[in-house]
């Protein structure tokens, strides 16, 4: 060969196989090979491990901060049920702890709304608005997360900021999704499946990991149990997939790996799981349990606007709360600062009121003149 | 001791690396040098090392003996024997002995007067090796990223480093070195069922000769690689699919800490129709 027609060549080769590599890195979006952590979550060599990339952990930490609390106040003057109408699940509060507390949710909830999100204008004991009767159902929720849900939330708990961030519907939250319109008749062939939906982490496995498991009660361990098939488990591949889904499901809303709750050689094997899969355990009935009894029920409450496309209430999995960190707000506990939740008062579900007409009241004067009073100190916080 | 037919040629001096004349000789067939010491020498410490590693052990069981890497927390430093150290040690005579293997390969390579293919084939089977223990640990900063010794023990690092990427099918050198080693046993069983046939004529016919081989190919699909093409179609199916493992497994983690199947966000995201 001649030298010069080689040397042509090799350069040639060396520029198609630089663009090839450069095209085929810039496609991918890889992320470069540095600031990389790693922490170890087993015996050493087992590949139990959470890779992290410094920069998205940081974006991912600064998104997910807590914000200062209220200055605490002192218990005084009376009690809030005394004092207004309508007040049904804050009535224990005195009047500064209630008023610290409404502060405090119009800027975890309903920031730029302010007061009158929940409250109708000039009335503030006024029952026909639908958020307010959503908010007291929400704030029994947080009583009973915190009061019967240790073994998922332990001594940290959860407050309205835990999911609503200042926004008045928490980012993450799930309806029934039928997803696009699809093909019907003989030509359907996608059974709930092969969409790249986020719920399944842009995998190809069944889009809707939500009302299977988080609303029903379907069986998610589906490793068989005996070495050959006898006919004892009675999951097939399709729920193999479902509880895949699923997983993935948690994996994505708590920025972690499988190998956060489990060694992988033995999925179902609790001797070789890490703790926090215990945690998982209690909180996949958590999210059951409040989807069944506080979220799925107040369906007739929402106006139109906020229902899914199948006409159903929004509902939580488990991105709702960890908005993508294995503790919500980095374990940051807001509960700890306001005693207040504390003292909500659970009604009992079947007190849980349709829209009641209100009933005017001699102490309306002075709920309107506090609610102003309120009103006042939101405007001085955001000053 | 008598020499076969090719081994005249073969047992020339010169064509060493390193060395010169000093290790240029034969034990028995056996072609020593100065990588065949070295080689011999890595060999006996390493597999002394893993026999004393699995003595101070807790079981004698070959599928359970497991000598581990050190804790992430050791970063790329030296661990204490015990809980570590033994790895990095066996590691390192793993590297040396393949290496040598390789160099002593190509020195009889050279003394052969052939081309470099063999060393270069088993060069990038080391180079798996090497992705997975020593480039793939520095690039995440710590020895602990390395696989551990142990015929169960290895799997269930597979299976979790696997997991850490939620979905491992979804990774893209993963799936070019997968269909590599597919088409590589495809291959393979098509021309070792031809050779097989052409070599084992039924009772009273003659052993079949090339042009018969490429005559059954042609009529089949059309095409024959050809005698020769066949086994460089070979050697570039083996080593694409050794090449692609070490890729992709040196892709996750230093260049990708999040799932696989989102990876492939880019594709929903491009401009047409995002």
């Amino acid at each position: 060969m001649n030298p010069v027609t080689g040397i042509f060549r090799a350069r040639r080769f060396v520029q198609v196989a630089g663009a090839a590599v450069l095209a085929s890195l810039g496609l991918a979006g890889c992320e470069l090979p540095t600031g990389k952590d790693s922490e170890q979550l087993g015996y050493r060599g087992t590949g139990m491990e959470q890779v992290t990339n410094a920069r998205t952990e940081a974006q991912r930490a600064a998104a997910n901060q807590a914000p200062p609390s209220l200055d605490p106040v002192e218990p005084a003057g009376p009690l809030a049920g005394d004092l207004y109408d309508n007040v049904k699940v804050l009535g224990d509060l005195t009047i500064t702890e209630f008023n610290r507390l409404m502060n405090a949710m119009t800027e975890w909830v309903s920031p730029e709304a302010g007061c009158n999100y929940c409250h109708v204008p000039g009335d503030f004991a006024d029952e026909n608005i639908y958020t307010k009767v959503v908010s007291r159902r929400m704030l029994e929720m947080t009583k009973a997360v915190n009061e019967q849900w240790e073994a998922h939330v332990g001594d940290t708990g959860v407050t309205c900021y835990t999911c609503h961030q200042g926004q008045p519907v928490p980012e993450y939250v799930w309806f029934d999704d039928p997803g696009p319109r699809q093909a019907g008749g003989m030509a359907a062939s996608r059974r709930g499946q092969n969409l790249a939906s986020s719920n399944a982490g842009s995998t190809s496995l069944p889009h809707d990991p939500f009302s299977p498991y988080l609303l029903g009660d379907r069986e998610i361990r589906t490793i068989p149990t005996t070495m050959l098939p006898e006919g004892s488990n009675p999951g097939n591949i399709m729920d193999t997939e479902g509880t895949y889904s699923l997983m993935i499901h948690f994996s994505e809303s708590l920025g972690v790996n499988c190998t956060y709750c489990h060694n992988t050689r033995s999925f179902v094997g609790w001797e070789g799981s890490p703790p926090q899969r215990t945690s998982a355990w209690h909180g996949i009935r958590m999210v059951r349990e409040l989807n069944l009894d506080y979220l799925d029920p107040l369906q007739p409450v929402y106006p139109e606007s906020q229902l899914g496309p199948h006409g159903d209430a929004p509902k939580a999995h488990c991105g709702t709360c960890h908005q993508g960190v294995n503790k919500p707000l980095y374990g940051a506990s807001m509960l700890a600062d306001y005693p207040e939740l504390d003292k909500v008062r659970r009604v009992a579900r079947a007190a849980m009121p349709a829209a009641e007409p209100v009933v005017a009241s001699a102490v309306v004067q002075d709920a309107v003149e506090a609610a102003e009073a309120v009103e006042d100190m939101v405007d001085d916080d955001s000053e | 001791m008598s020499m076969l037919s090719f081994e005249r040629k073969y047992r020339v001096r010169g064509g060493t690396l390193v060395g010169g004349d000093l290790f240029d000789f034969w034990v028995g067939p056996f072609y020593v040098g100065f990588f065949g010491v070295l080689t011999v020498f890595f060999t006996f410490v390493g597999t002394g090392l893993i026999v004393y590693g699995a003595a101070i052990g807790p079981t004698w069981n070959i599928w359970q003996i497991n000598i581990a890497p050190p804790d992430l927390s050791y970063g790329l430093g030296m661990a204490p024997l015990k809980e570590g150290g033994l790895w990095q040690l066996i590691t390192i005579c793993a590297v040396g002995a393949f290496g040598s293997w390789a160099l002593r390969q190509a020195e009889i390579a050279r003394k052969l007067g052939m081309g470099l293919h063999i060393p270069f084939a088993f060069g990038v089977a080391v180079f798996a090796y090497i992705s997975l223990v020593v480039i793939r640990p520095m690039l995440l900063g710590a020895w602990g990223h390395g696989f551990p010794y142990g015929i169960l023990s290895h799997l269930d690092w597979v299976s979790n480093v696997g997991y850490q990427y939620l979905h491992f099918h979804y990774n893209p050198a993963h799936m070019i070195a997968v269909s590599f080693f597919f088409a590589t046993v495809f291959a393979l069983s098509l021309h070792g069922s031809l050779i097989l046939s052409a070599t084992n004529p039924k009772a009273g016919e003659r052993v079949k000769t090339p042009e018969h081989e490429d005559t059954f190919f042609r009529d089949t699909i059309g095409y024959s690689i050809g005698t020769l093409g066949i086994h460089r179609l070979g050697l570039f199916l083996a080593l694409n699919a050794g090449f692609w493992s070490a890729v992709c497994i040196i892709l996750s983690g230093p260049f990708w800490t999040r799932g696989w199947p989102e990876w492939w966000n880019w594709w929903l995201d491009l401009p047409i129709w995002s």
